[in-house]
């Protein structure tokens, strides 16, 4: 493998998608893009253009596509589900819209979770581990209440923490900030880039958001399935 | 696979439902619970029942049949052989009750490597005298010693011991239920009559209780001298011989050779008590359907709370998958809350079910029908315990599976995007 390819994170080729039901409908549209190592992008589209779909495709979660994924230099396309779950488990953080926690489960329990189901490191490396990134995410002292039991912002704190727990290769989130107020969703963008910077992660994020796509490395525009820009 | 994780989560998902979690289970103890009471019960039953009657039956019974021969004396003869012929109104000949050569067949029999023991007895029809009553009835002479030795006669002896009868000549172990009729004691006296009209004195040194009514109304028994003596016959006149094995299986095989050989009637103990058999069928199948029945039951709850459960927790199933558990984990943390379940249901029900039983061991049951014993028969057999845990984990098993296979497939991207 080359440096090159080494550098590129995420790559997609030609990737088509097509929905059957309710009627056929061609919802991705040769879809060509590359993320570098420490690069923070985000895309942009109007509404039902096919973001959170690519997104899903590029995690792994989806696999009914046509074309190729590449993650880390390594082909996705033709993985069985089961190697996928472990790709996404060491190599990706995802982010939700909402926050998707366990809720019967404490926050640090949440966070986790992905790092025990690894196994790379014992529970007591993971949980200090997992208070570190409370910690750097400003809500470690929440880390014993249970996930049900904290506000929308503490709650997309700890899935980011959770999205970090493995050090994955690349974070995607689909509308991290689509439900905070904008002095939250500021400080969600802050950790994002910050993490970026620093630990030179790379970043894929959905937005709606003008102010936010502006701050980030490079924007692509979406439009009915095709990237346009 | 990461065991420890995935047990982690079963177990927090059923602690955080904890009162559908513990109904679930109750139906598994209720099932695995009435499973070893039943089964534990009706085993002791089948068991008091079968050594009842193995106890005191001779595994081969051997006498002499009065029957009409086989063949007939027309058939012996050589002109007569292609003829067809018809005999009417055949009748057994007159033939003597008695063993022919008892003396000789008693020892070679004991010589047999598959023998425990024999014993030899004489029945004597006669009359019971006290007073004024006059009761038909049958006296046994027996080894007294041997028959308590090889069938436990001396469970049966309500009254006295087996060396008071041994000891005396001129004594009787006398039928409960005669006692009764004619107002006797231990220690009095009767007069036994032969169909001769003879009368022999004889000093009642105990009583004989078998439970069944038309036994104990007619049956006593005596030396073997002394019924010998009553029918005035010498000591090689024997009616019956009783037969224990080592090994009761053997008793078919050993009662066809006793008829080939030597011209007697020779009844094994499964002919004689065929009908013991099938009671003990019929109460193995009550406790095994209606344990099923109720572990079915508990199945169908465990399958539905847990579907419930995952219907509840699609959105941790799509948060387990998104972040890197697959298929199979999601599966395993279903069926192992199903087992987990399973295994602590199960074992309450095995605790509660020994309890129960504990309590009926404990339980006072006297009958007259059964003097042997003075509380309700179970058995404790740990294989029962085995059987029912292992009933409890493949019950649950299979309700979980279901419920877990579904949960597998759950396709996260439809959960995430219908929020
Ligand atoms: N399961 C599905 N079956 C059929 N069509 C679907 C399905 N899911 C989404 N679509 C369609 O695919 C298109 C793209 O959907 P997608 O969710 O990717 O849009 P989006 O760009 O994320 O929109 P938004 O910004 O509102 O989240 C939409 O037109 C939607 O109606
Ligand atoms: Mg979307």
């Amino acid at each position: 493998m080359s440096i090159e390819a080494n550098n590129k994170v995420l790559e997609a080729r030609n990737v088509n998608k097509y929905f059957t039901i309710p009627v056929s409908f061609h919802v991705l549209k040769d879809i060509s893009l590359c993320i570098e190592r420490g690069e923070f992008v985000s895309i942009m589209g109007k509404s039902g253009c096919g973001k959170s779909t690519l997104l899903y495709v590029l995690s792994t979660m989806d696999t009914d596509y046509t074309g190729e994924l590449y993650i880390a230099g390594e082909k996705m396309t033709g993985k069985s589900g089961e190697e996928l779950a472990a790709v996404r488990n060491s190599e990706i953080g995802f982010i939700f819209q909402f926050h998707y926690l366990l809720p019967e489960f404490t926050v640090l329990q949440n966070v986790m979770l992905p790092g025990l189901k690894l196994g790379r490191k014992s529970a007591d490396e993971v949980r200090h581990d997992a208070l570190e990134k409370l910690r750097l995410l400003d809500i470690g002292e929440q880390a014993d209440k249970l996930a049900s039991r904290i506000s929308g912002g503490q709650k997309q704190r700890v899935a980011i923490a959770r999205a970090l727990i493995n050090q994955p290769d690349i974070i995607m989130a689909d509308e991290p900030t689509g439900n905070l107020d904008s002095k939250n969703s500021e400080n969600v963008f802050n950790i994002l880039r910050q993490l970026s910077h620093e630990q030179h992660l790379s970043l894929l994020v959905v937005t709606h958001d003008h102010d936010f796509a502006e701050k980030t490395d490079r924007i692509i525009i979406m439009e009915d399935g095709r990237i346009v820009g | 696979m990461n065991w420890t994780v995935i047990l982690s989560i079963s177990k927090t998902h059923l602690l955080s439902r904890l009162k559908q979690s513990s109904i679930a289970a109750l139906g598994v103890t209720f099932g695995i619970g009435t499973f070893i009471i039943l089964v534990s019960f009706m085993t002791g039953l089948n068991q008091l029942l079968d050594n009842l009657i193995l106890d005191r039956t001779p595994h081969v019974h051997i006498y002499n049949e009065i029957e009409p021969s086989a063949q007939q004396p027309v058939e012996l003869l050589e002109e007569f052989s292609e003829a067809f012929n018809i005999i009417r109104s055949v009748k057994p000949k007159q033939n003597q009750e008695k063993i022919h050569n008892a003396l000789p067949l008693l020892s070679h029999l004991k010589k047999d490597t598959r023998v425990r023991g024999v014993t030899p007895q004489v029945k004597a029809q006669v009359f019971y005298l006290a007073g004024s009553i006059k009761l038909n009835g049958v006296v046994q002479g027996v080894d007294i010693m041997e028959e308590a030795r090889l069938f436990n006669i001396d469970d049966y002896i309500v009254q006295g011991e087996p060396q008071d009868l041994a000891r005396n000549d001129n004594a009787i172990l006398l039928g409960a239920g005669i006692a009764k009729k004619m107002s006797l004691e231990v220690g009095d006296k009767l007069q036994v009559a032969t169909a001769g009209g003879d009368l022999f004195p004889l000093k009642i040194v105990g009583l004989y209780q078998s439970g069944l009514a038309e036994i104990d109304n007619v049956q006593s028994y005596t030396n073997l001298k002394t019924a010998q003596r009553i029918l005035g016959e010498g000591n090689s006149y024997i009616t019956d011989i009783h037969v224990k094995l080592l090994d009761m299986r053997k008793a078919l095989e050993m009662a066809e050779e006793i008829e080939d050989q030597f011209n007697l009637s020779a009844v094994d103990i499964n002919r004689a008590n065929a009908q013991f058999e099938t009671g003990t069928t019929i109460r193995n199948i009550i406790t095994y359907a209606v344990s099923i029945t109720l572990l079915v039951v508990a199945g169908f709850g465990i399958y539905n709370i847990l579907n419930m459960m995952i219907y509840e927790k699609m959105n941790d199933i799509a948060i387990l998958k998104a972040t890197g558990f697959s298929g199979r984990d999601v599966k395993m943390i279903f069926i192992s809350q199903a087992m987990l379940i399973g295994v602590v249901g199960g074992v309450i029900g095995l605790f509660f079910g020994y309890i129960v039983s504990v309590l009926i061991d404990h339980t006072p049951f006297e009958t007259e029908a059964l003097p042997t014993i003075s509380t309700f028969p179970v058995n404790f057999n740990p294989l029962y315990y085995v059987i029912g845990i292992v009933f409890a984990i493949a019950s649950t098993f299979l309700a979980g599976y279901l419920p877990a296979q579904r949960a597998k497939k759950i396709d996260p991207v439809e959960i995430i995007r219908g929020q």
